[in-house]
């Protein structure tokens, strides 16, 4: 049985980092991820990342954009603590070997991005999670002696004591289907989000939601899931992200009158207000029928320097070529908002530490909360670094007191007996793929840009609904080696939960700030709802609510313009 | 919506039976993925088909399999582009009047299959970038702040930072084939990313370290199969031979693979001769005919020659008379290049532009006017058209004949006003 001071779940950026911080502290380490490292979804991560590390911009104004940008509903000291730390980590970063690209002088370069007062967004092309995510996994290679790797093994169950101290987890290896035990003093999730709930999304397949709905189902709060990002700029077809670096480089926006609309909606930062902001605007265009046919509106990138597009941006050159048959150097392209990004997750303190004893969380699975009602664009890769080696720090501070936990052996035959339950299905069900389409389409309707009562209420009923069909899904793979079709099944359970969480939480804040805007509530009430939803079990079925404060220091609310 | 049949390759481990083909028809868009063709078939009819995938934009690297014989990511390959490819194997034009729509769908070679189209890569691909010292070493003192160096440098180590380790490149590397302990491709150009870079400390003893490797740089045989089947225009090749520019011309490294010597050879050979002149080649590249080194090469190779007489390849006078000699014009090429400071490198990748000049000049006001004429950009077009428009075309880049690529700029180029290095054409 492999025992660890830290076991860390998910190794993207989130992961790695505390993977390493946590070594570095001396700790013994092991991560493990569903799929190969390089594949986690971090690697999508196009714009860039935030820091205020020239000597003229400051940390005080990043974290003032940050309060802002979240609708005042991010807690304040986390968020100046993640600004303070973010110069450092990008030198890390630096040092560490990411090929930043530079300025005239040959000091790090930087690009504007929305909802930011300076130019302070630091980055590798429009490649940027991908550059430091294969950075991060050649430092893993570099202490391969200090962190066991378990590649392409998928966690089943977290693992607690009979004092609901988190102890461990089960994980299956997906080569040949036998579970494992790990044993461990702390356990950190780093799963990242939950985007295929949604359908379409910007999110791979694989962002299912698996540490949330982990986290969840042993009591774990979760907090503000009610806050999903519409990213302004997704294909229409298909959903595929097309970075706000390309705004942050002069791109603009028009509807099908030809306007420029933002200047309406956003007279001083046009299309670089937060993103919340744009989405809407762009949603409002569509639906007052002054999009495109095909319900979208244009994004012009050919008002970016044409050479300037195929340097920086050359990765939604190719994702224009490739998906949707366009020059985006010669021609507009239509977009539209999207889900993106889930600014709830498992509720953490500063150092990631959550309300279940030795169990962490960093990164989009996590909620600090710094990203409140809004995350600013190149804000999220910043969350997991900083957050990422602060758990890693914190966990292995925390272990060297600690003696092993034992586990609780007989959990393990509980996994076997569902996993077996899953392989012997009877036949007839509906498919897996159906019920996740079904749940992503109803989620896409009545859980977006804009919401009220009634919407809600539909999708809760289809959620539950989904909830009794989902055990019995059609099944066809009985095998052990890599067999995604069990891993499907157990991924399904795992959104649905996360989708319910995002229901209730939404139906339950009656206002709107930050992403979620009830046409009911069209007002921001601070009054009623300057606090925090958090959602956890209830032992019954329905998800228990409850709140809690947000922590204000030195920006009072004030009312948010762009 | 056009019908296309999709076979499947096979494989379950615990069947106990031999790889087979699946057969589907799928209707969708010609514009459509493979990839959204194989999900449909596991979606909607057979959720036991085994492959990685996950982002669907070309960006994770799991989807890599080979299409009518030809690797490369199923998600960013188009059903038409797929079935326009001929059948049998590696990767053919279309036969005569062969119908384009049908697709069969394998998993990569040169490395072991797990199941259906899933690949053992630990057991190749990552075992090879392990073999590279992956990682930066850093030139010391580090600095307090960042490191300070070029803009281009950065821009140029991109095109390797772009790989997404996917392993098409792998997958049909013939060097690779023939000798699976070739460091290979995908390793090789991760390697350049290090050698590339001016904050790495060792860029001599990396270099020598994958000159003196009998499967290092000199194992690659050119035969630009990486470059064809990598989807990010990462061009390992392109980077092998940067990496073999390094060691040979950079760092005079000897090599004891003879791969120094071979390429001095060879560069000789061509100027005096205009065509190669193969029986000079051998000799040659091992110090002349009369060399010690040389003969047992030369007896070696006898057979090979025999061969080549008997079927009336060469004749016996061939060994010593060649009949073509270089025409002026490639003296004076050779001559050109030679007298230059700075070697022009290709960067394939970020810092290029996708059409001739004159096209450009009409869709962008705002660039300031070309300094210097565009001859060398024109020389260096991608003589590849394999990858149907994917990458851009030359661009000189990245002062690489800097000592140890030097930290403070070899190249005049104006940062923020990309392309850098159009003025080192000079």
């Amino acid at each position: 049985m492999p025992s660890h001071d830290v076991l860390i779940i998910g190794a993207g950026l989130a992961g790695q980092r505390a993977a390493l911080a946590a070594a570095q502290a001396g700790a013994s380490v092991a991560i493990v991820s569903k799929v190969h490292p390089v594949r986690s979804h971090s690697v999508a991560a196009a714009g860039g990342i935030n820091a205020a590390l020239n000597p003229e911009d400051s940390w005080e104004s990043h974290a003032f954009d940050t309060v802002k940008g979240s609708d005042y509903l991010g807690d304040q000291d986390a968020i100046e603590i993640m600004t303070r730390e973010a110069p450092d980590e990008i030198l890390w970063l630096e040092h560490a070997g990411v090929t930043f690209h530079r300025n005239d002088s040959g000091h790090l370069g930087t690009r504007a991005f929305g909802g930011a007062s300076a130019a302070r967004t630091y980055y590798v092309a429009d490649i940027t999670g991908h550059a430091i995510l294969h950075v991060l996994y050649e430092q893993l290679m570099k202490h391969a002696e200090l962190v066991d790797r378990y590649e392409e093994w998928f966690t089943t169950d977290l693992l607690q004591n009979g004092e609901g101290t988190c102890v461990g987890a089960i994980c299956r290896n997906l080569r040949n289907g036998r579970l494992e035990v790990f044993n461990a003093k702390a356990v950190i999730l780093a799963t990242g989000g939950a985007g295929q709930v949604y359908k379409p999304t910007t999110n791979g397949l694989i962002v299912t939601g698996d540490g949330i709905a982990q986290a969840y189902r042993i009591g774990a709060k979760l907090m503000d899931m009610e806050m999903i990002q519409y990213h302004p700029t997704t294909l229409v077809g298909n959903g595929l992200l097309i970075t706000e670096g390309a705004r942050g480089e002069g791109a603009q926006l028009f509807n099908a009158d030809g306007e420029r609309f933002m200047e309406t909606y956003a007279p001083n930062k046009l299309e670089l207000a937060s993103r919340d902001v744009v989405s809407r605007a762009e949603q409002t265009e569509i639906n007052e029928g002054r999009g495109f046919p095909d319900g979208s509106v244009a994004l012009d990138i050919t008002k970016v320097p044409r050479r300037r597009t195929l340097e920086a941006l050359r990765e939604i050159v190719n994702i224009g070529r490739d998906f949707a048959g366009v020059d985006i150097t010669r021609e507009p392209i239509h977009i539209r908002p999207g889900q993106h990004y889930i600014m709830g997750g498992v509720k953490t303190d500063v150092h990631g530490q959550t309300n279940v004893q030795g169990l962490y969380a960093a990164g989009e699975v996590a909620c600090v909360s710094v990203h409140g009602g809004n995350r600013l664009g190149a804000n999220s890769l910043l969350d997991t670094l900083i957050f990422g080696r602060r758990s890693g720090e914190h966990a292995a501070a925390r272990a060297i007191h600690m003696t092993m936990p034992t586990t609780p052996a007989a959990r393990v035959a509980d996994t076997e007996r569902n996993i077996a339950a899953i392989l012997s299905r009877e036949p007839g069900g509906r498919r897996i793929a159906a019920i996740k389409d079904e749940l992503g389409e109803t989620m896409n309707e009545y859980v977006a840009v804009f919401r009220d009562a009634d919407g809600l209420a539909k999708a809760h009923e289809v959620v539950r609904r989904l909830k009794e069909e989902a055990p019995k899904a059609a099944i066809d793979d009985r095998g052990s080696v890599f067999n995604q079709d069990v891993i499907g099944a157990i991924e399904l359970g795992y959104m649905l939960d996360v989708a319910e969480a995002i229901v209730v939480a939404s139906i339950e804040r009656k206002e709107s700030r930050g992403a979620q805007f009830r046409t009911d509530f069209p007002e921001r009430n601070d009054e009623e709802w300057l606090k925090h939803i958090d959602i956890s079990v209830n032992g019954a079925d329905v998800p228990k609510v409850s709140y809690s404060p947000v922590t204000i220091t030195r920006w009072q609310p004030e009312e948010r313009t762009y | 919506m056009p019908e296309y049949t999709l076979k499947i390759r096979r494989y379950d481990p615990q069947s106990g039976e031999a790889p087979r083909w699946d057969e589907h028809k799928v209707e969708l868009g010609a514009r459509n993925s493979v990839l959204d063709a194989i999900l449909k078939v596991r979606d909607e009819r057979d959720g036991s088909i085994g492959i990685r995938c996950s982002c669907q934009q070309a960006i994770c690297g799991s989807c890599g399999v080979r299409m009518n014989g030809k690797p490369g990511l199923a998600c960013n390959t188009h059903l038409e582009e797929a079935a326009a490819r001929g059948h049998g194997t590696g990767w053919n034009p279309p036969q005569e009047g062969q119908e384009k729509t049908v697709i069969e769908v394998e998993p990569m070679g040169n490395m072991p299959v797990i199941r259906d189209l899933i690949v053992d890569m630990d057991a190749v691909h990552w075992r090879k970038i392990g073999r590279v010292t992956p990682w930066l070493i850093n030139k010391e003192p580090v600095p307090e702040r960042e490191y300070v160096v070029p803009h281009e440098n950065m821009v140029d180590v991109t095109q390797p930072m772009a790989c997404i380790q996917c392993g098409a490149c792998v997958s049909d590397c013939l060097a690779m084939e023939v000798d699976p302990l070739f460091i290979g491709p995908a390793a090789l150009a991760k390697a350049y990313r290090f050698v590339g870079d001016p904050r790495d400390a060792e860029h001599y003893e990396r270099l020598k370290d994958l000159a003196e490797d009998e499967h290092g740089i000199y194992d690659c045989t050119h035969c630009f199969n990486c470059i064809d089947a990598c989807p990010k225009g990462v061009d390992p090749m392109n980077q092998i031979m940067r990496l073999r520019r390094m060691a040979g011309s950079d760092y005079d490294i000897e090599d004891r693979n003879n791969g120094y010597r071979h390429e001095h050879a060879f560069v000789k050979n061509i100027r005096k001769n205009g065509l190669l002149h193969e029986a000079d080649l051998l000799p040659d590249s091992y110090g002349g005919k009369f060399h010690p080194r040389a003969v047992p090469e030369l007896l070696g190779s006898a057979p090979v020659a025999l061969t080549a007489l008997a079927r009336g390849k060469m004749t016996p006078l061939t060994p010593f008379r060649h009949p073509h000699k270089a025409p002026k014009e490639v003296r004076r090429l050779f001559d050109e290049i030679h007298d230059r400071d700075k070697r022009i490198e290709l960067n394939l990748y970020v810092s290029g532009y996708e059409d001739a000049p004159e096209q450009e000049a009409a869709g962008e006001e705002e660039q300031p006017p070309k300094k210097t004429e565009s001859a060398p950009s024109e020389q260096g077009r991608p003589e590849s058209e394999g990858a149907e428009g994917r990458r851009p075309s030359a661009e000189t880049s990245a002062p690489t004949t800097d000592e140890a690529g030097g930290d403070s700029g070899g190249s005049a180029g104006s940062g923020s006003d990309p392309p850098a290095g159009e003025e080192d054409d000079e």
